[in-house]
């Protein structure tokens, strides 16, 4: 398609990476990722995204914006509380960059709907923050062959890894289902450090740049934990689990579900 | 005898199953932790039956849900 002088300059240090250079940059310009969440991880890989010129960027999420939400979800602002999170992320990520196709889902993701949407794009961001969702989204691109970045935050902490399904270890291999109600708490009820999120999701954002382009190394096998307090990146090596209830070797998940909803109760945890 | 947990070189006495392991370390709600042993996960109902050997590489792997968008 060959790029525009104006997008020459724009993506320029982009372009002078030998790594990347302008076909870098042009198949960048048409590659397609999906953000399940514009929240606090969604937030940081949206805006990065479309500053590096992802051409079609798809954002999920049923929400609108809350007062306690800016505290991390840095791509609202304080004049956008009660806008859906969709159209506020979107306002955000065509102000940095006119140059993106923008595509929003005002929904939840659910078993009905989720395949329909992922298939549509080479990567998935998983910025989601309830655990029926993180396994959905595991479980659909699993089915629908999408490699994608799982993340997780909470307190100081913070751990991601990626996934390229039924090739490297995936969310159910590590964790075989998701908690009972009431057995985690959630970072509403045990908090969270606001710019955790901004430093787990621009990691997901790199790796789904790294998968765009076949750069280096991606996260996979490997989950990367973070002690903010500790200063510390551990990367934890993890083999694909033959006992996968999916993409073991004798798989018992054939099709998609919805995971029952878990609501954890402080008092409890 | 010692192990490595989650990257620490830790000593343990003799004998010590997983679930004792968990119990030592002081891991809360230890039913909500993956476990990996010398690098493959450990089915749950092993926990109680498996005795940790000299140089094991022990991983526990927590639950992290936060992506933090619901407030």
């Amino acid at each position: 398609m060959g790029l525009t002088e104006q997008q020459i300059e724009r993506y320029s240090r982009h372009i002078i990476l030998e790594q990347v250079g302008g076909a870098g940059q042009e198949k960048i310009l048409s590659s397609k990722v999906l953000i399940v969440g514009a929240g606090g991880l969604g937030a940081p890989a949206g805006l990065y995204l479309a500053a590096a010129g992802v051409g079609t960027i798809g954002i999920v999420d049923a929400d609108k914006v809350d007062l306690t939400n800016l505290q991390r979800q840095i791509i609202h602002h304080t004049n956008d509380i009660g806008v859906e999170k969709i159209k506020s992320a979107e306002n955000k990520m065509r102000a940095i960059n006119p140059d993106i196709t923008i595509r929003t889902y005002q929904t939840r993701v659910n078993a009905e709907n989720i395949s329909d949407i992922i298939r549509e794009y080479d990567f998935v961001i998983d910025g989601t923050d309830n655990f029926p969702a993180k396994f959905l989204i595991n479980d659909a691109c699993y089915f629908n062959k999408v490699p994608f970045s799982h993340a997780g935050i909470l307190r100081f902490h913070g751990q991601l890894i990626t996934v390229l399904p039924g090739e490297t270890t995936c969310y159910r291999c590590i964790f075989n289902s998701p908690p009972p109600a009431n057995a985690v708490p959630s970072c509403s009820q045990a908090g969270v450090l606001g710019v955790l999120a901004g430093v787990i999701g621009s990691l997901q954002a790199t790796e789904a740049i790294k998968y765009l382009l076949g750069l280096g190394k991606l996260l996979t096998g490997t989950l990367l934990t973070y002690d903010a307090l500790e200063t510390n990146f551990r990367a934890v090596k993890l083999n694909r689990n033959p006992n996968c209830p999916l993409c073991g070797e004798n798989p018992q998940i054939t099709e998609l579900k919805d995971e029952e909803q878990v609501v954890c109760d402080l008092n409890d945890c | 005898m010692n192990l490595v947990v989650n990257g620490k070189e830790t000593n343990i006495t003799d004998g010590l199953t997983v679930s004792q392991l968990l119990v030592q370390e002081n891991v809360k709600m230890p039913d909500m932790v993956s476990v990996e042993l010398n690098g493959q996960i450990l089915r749950r109902t092993k926990f109680e039956e498996t005795i940790l050997k000299n140089d094991d590489k022990v991983e526990f792997l927590y639950f992290m849900g936060g992506g933090c968008g619901i407030n």
